[in-house]
């Protein structure tokens, strides 16, 4: 009997919370549109924050109400804003998948060391101490600040410099605003040769300095066929209108400071 | 008598006398290099703008930079000889500074100085302007122009001048023998500054582990107009300005005040002997007492000639014990590490401290266990471990929340910490950081106008 009795008594009970749920479900319904949760299907999922809201969610609100621009999350890829240009009926202005770079070759070796740093890990407080752990003044310091910021794993530190994949880089930007030298930056993919270096001193500085740093000797430009090689500070520039990627360039750059990625 | 001080704070070094027995009975010694390299951004402000050029010949006291602003003071050539470059050079801080390189002749010969005469004639009205001319920066460590603490904004009223004889860092013995050695000298300066501010008292603060400095500042305060003299409990950091406030006047400086706010003018020692040595000789300030001790063999009191580089003053202690691990301007609380022993002495420089391999290893941090005992040991009551949180998050307006702007980055917290947390170089990227923001929004809200 006492079995019975407990356990009609829960189920009264259950019908009766189950009533009140029901309609409170009905009556205090929250209209949500269907297309934020759409988009959040679209997006990098990481809430970098990149895009300059609080996360994935915020950002698939302010889209749908039409506040943030459809290709503001540089994670979701072109795939992912053609996607959500559709779900909301606008014309995706897809341009190219952009991947951050490091222009920078000074691994542990190849530029000098001003002084042996043994303190806080942290790019940005090196940097701080007579001009940074490493001879040159605008080389990677290693210390990992873009590695703590990427979401994506793409950056690892190896001998002293930061190496990004690019096919894990989604170019939310976070390791460009990291990096206290200023020496990641976003370009698109298809731009792959790349002058590694921003050292704009000298050459006789430069090359005091690290084996590898542009000396801005001008070699590459006279190889170039197509014009496309700028040389202005003692630091060779490519214009990537004119650049057809043969890699003659590369090839005669005494310093190898021109890479093809 | 009951001795003052300050609430919370710590005792480092405690039973190693703070580091300071090697050199605290040692005389100071006089020592000139072949050479110096004395570069423009000496003081905090606008750096001053070199006026010789590769191939001048200087004397000392000869004006080579002259001050880049209001908040700037012109530097001085410390030894006669030829300038035999004038290029930048990396030093502590970011960036490069302008230094002029200077070789010694050993002719010793002085421009014409204008001396002011005693300090109890002097027109009170000339003081300041001759510490202006005389390149004087605080010569405790921050390198802030005296000349601009010393000019109040209108309203303003000062009625107390506390000389910092405190030297709380550890290894320093610089203060100490300059109370010792000079201790007229140091009660002039403060004099020269009572009569030109017209405030009616003026306090020597000594710590008590230097009861022969104390006796002698005494001694030298005897009979002066409204000198005294204030013994203070030892603890570390009593000789931050703020600290010292506390302790001797019972007055707390407002978070991101100035000591002028509650009617004090805290000047260092050093500072007061360079303010007699400006007005009574008219002498710019060229020179400095620094110590050199740690891993050299004979650690020693110098006064050198400002901008004398750090391997000769290795040298001139005979050369290093061991072999180096880190070599550091100022005590081992507060000091900078230098790069390299290439690098210049400035006019802050109130120490050469070497570490061997050992001493200067550092170790990992580990995770905080919540026990607390860097907020009991914080002078100014925050909560580092917070902080640390918060900064290590680059979460800088939480920083900013908890006050991150009022820690003066004495070490206290890092000092206590028994995890080892790497708390003050946090609080100093914060801190950096906090300011370089607000700098681009004054700029950029400068802009929009």
């Amino acid at each position: 009997m006492i079995i019975l009795y407990a356990g009609l008594l829960l189920g009264i009970l259950g019908l009766i919370f189950g009533g009140v749920l029901t309609f409170a479900a009905k009556k205090f319904h929250v209209e949500v549109d269907e297309r934020v949760e759409q988009i959040k299907e679209c997006l990098g999922g990481a809430n970098c924050g990149a895009c300059g809201y609080a996360g994935c969610d915020a950002f698939a609100q302010a889209v749908v109400d039409g506040k943030a621009p459809i290709d503001g999350c540089a994670p979701a890829g072109a795939k992912g804003i053609e996607k959500i240009g559709k779900i909301m009926g606008m014309e995706a202005n897809v341009g190219e998948r952009m991947v951050a770079r490091v222009l920078c070759q000074g691994a542990k070796g190849v530029a000098l060391d001003r002084y042996e740093y043994d303190g806080y890990k942290s790019c940005a407080v090196a940097a701080g101490l007579a001009g940074g752990p490493k001879a040159c003044r605008f080389s990677c310091i290693g210390l990992g600040d873009c590695q703590d910021k990427c979401k994506f794993d793409a950056i690892t530190m190896k001998d002293g410099l930061a190496h990004i994949d690019p096919a894990k880089c989604t170019a939310c930007g976070a390791c460009v605003k990291a990096c206290p030298r200023s020496i990641i930056s976003l370009l698109p993919v298809s731009q792959s040769v790349i002058v590694r270096c921003r050292n704009t001193d000298t050459a006789r500085a430069a090359r005091a300095v690290c084996m590898d740093a542009c000396i801005g000797c001008g070699r590459c430009k006279k190889q170039c066929q197509y014009d496309a090689i700028i040389v202005e500070n003692g630091l060779a520039r490519i214009d990537h209108e004119k650049c057809t990627r043969c890699g003659e360039c590369a090839a005669v750059c005494p310093c190898k400071c021109i890479v093809i990625e | 008598m009951l001795k003052k001080t300050f609430k919370r704070g710590i005792h480092p070094l405690h039973r190693q006398g703070s580091g300071k027995n090697a050199t605290k009975n040692l005389p100071i010694e006089n020592y000139v290099s072949d050479s110096v390299v004395i570069h423009m951004s000496m003081n905090i402000g606008a750096p001053a703008v070199p006026c010789v050029k590769k191939g001048d010949h200087v004397k000392i006291g000869q004006v080579i930079g002259t001050a880049g602003g209001f908040v700037s003071v012109p530097v001085h050539a410390s030894i006669a000889g030829e300038v035999t470059a004038v290029e930048p050079i990396p030093y502590l801080g970011t960036g490069n500074v302008t230094a002029v390189t200077i070789k010694n002749d050993f002719s010793d010969e002085w421009v014409e100085l204008h001396p002011l005469g005693s300090v109890e004639n002097v027109d009170p009205s000339l003081v300041i302007p001759a510490i202006r001319e005389a390149g004087i920066t605080g010569m405790g460590g921050a390198s802030f122009p005296t000349h601009v603490k010393l000019t109040f904004k209108e309203g303003a009223v000062c009625d107390t001048i506390i000389v910092n004889g405190a030297e709380c860092e550890t290894h320093l013995t610089a203060d100490h023998r300059l109370m010792l050695e000079n201790s007229v000298r140091i009660v002039d300066g403060l004099r020269a500054v009572m009569r030109a501010l017209i405030v009616p008292k003026g306090i020597i603060a000594i710590e008590d582990n230097k009861p022969d400095a104390i006796a002698a500042m005494q001694k030298a305060a005897a009979g002066r107009i409204g000198v005294q003299v204030a013994v203070l409990k030892t603890k570390y950091p009593q000789g931050g300005e703020k600290q010292l406030i506390e302790a001797v006047s019972g007055r707390q400086v407002p978070s991101g005040g100035l000591p002028i706010d509650v009617g004090v003018v805290v000047l260092n020692v050093g500072t007061c002997a360079a303010i007699a040595d400006a007005v009574i000789d008219g002498m710019p300030l060229v020179s400095r007492v620094c110590t050199v001790t740690g891993c050299v063999k004979e650690p020693k009191n110098l006064r050198i000639p400002v901008g004398t580089i750090v391997e000769d003053m290795i040298g001139a202690c005979g050369g290093f014990s061991e072999d180096p691990g880190k070599i550091f301007f100022g005590g081992a609380m507060t000091g900078i590490a230098i790069p390299n022993i290439q690098t210049p002495t400035a006019k802050s420089t109130n120490g050469v401290v070497v570490f061997n391999e050992a001493e200067s290893r550092s170790k990992d941090e580990s995770p905080c266990i919540r026990c607390g005992k860097c907020v009991a040991a914080c002078p100014i009551g925050l909560n580092p471990y917070q902080i640390k949180v918060a900064a290590d998050a680059s979460d800088f307006a939480a920083a900013e929340k908890l006050h991150v702007m009022d820690c003066m980055l004495c070490g206290s917290c890092a000092y206590m910490c028994p995890a080892r947390r790497w708390l003050t170089p946090s609080f100093r990227f914060a801190k950096d950081k906090i300011v370089a923001e607000r700098k681009a929004a004054a700029a950029k809200g400068g802009s929009d106008k």
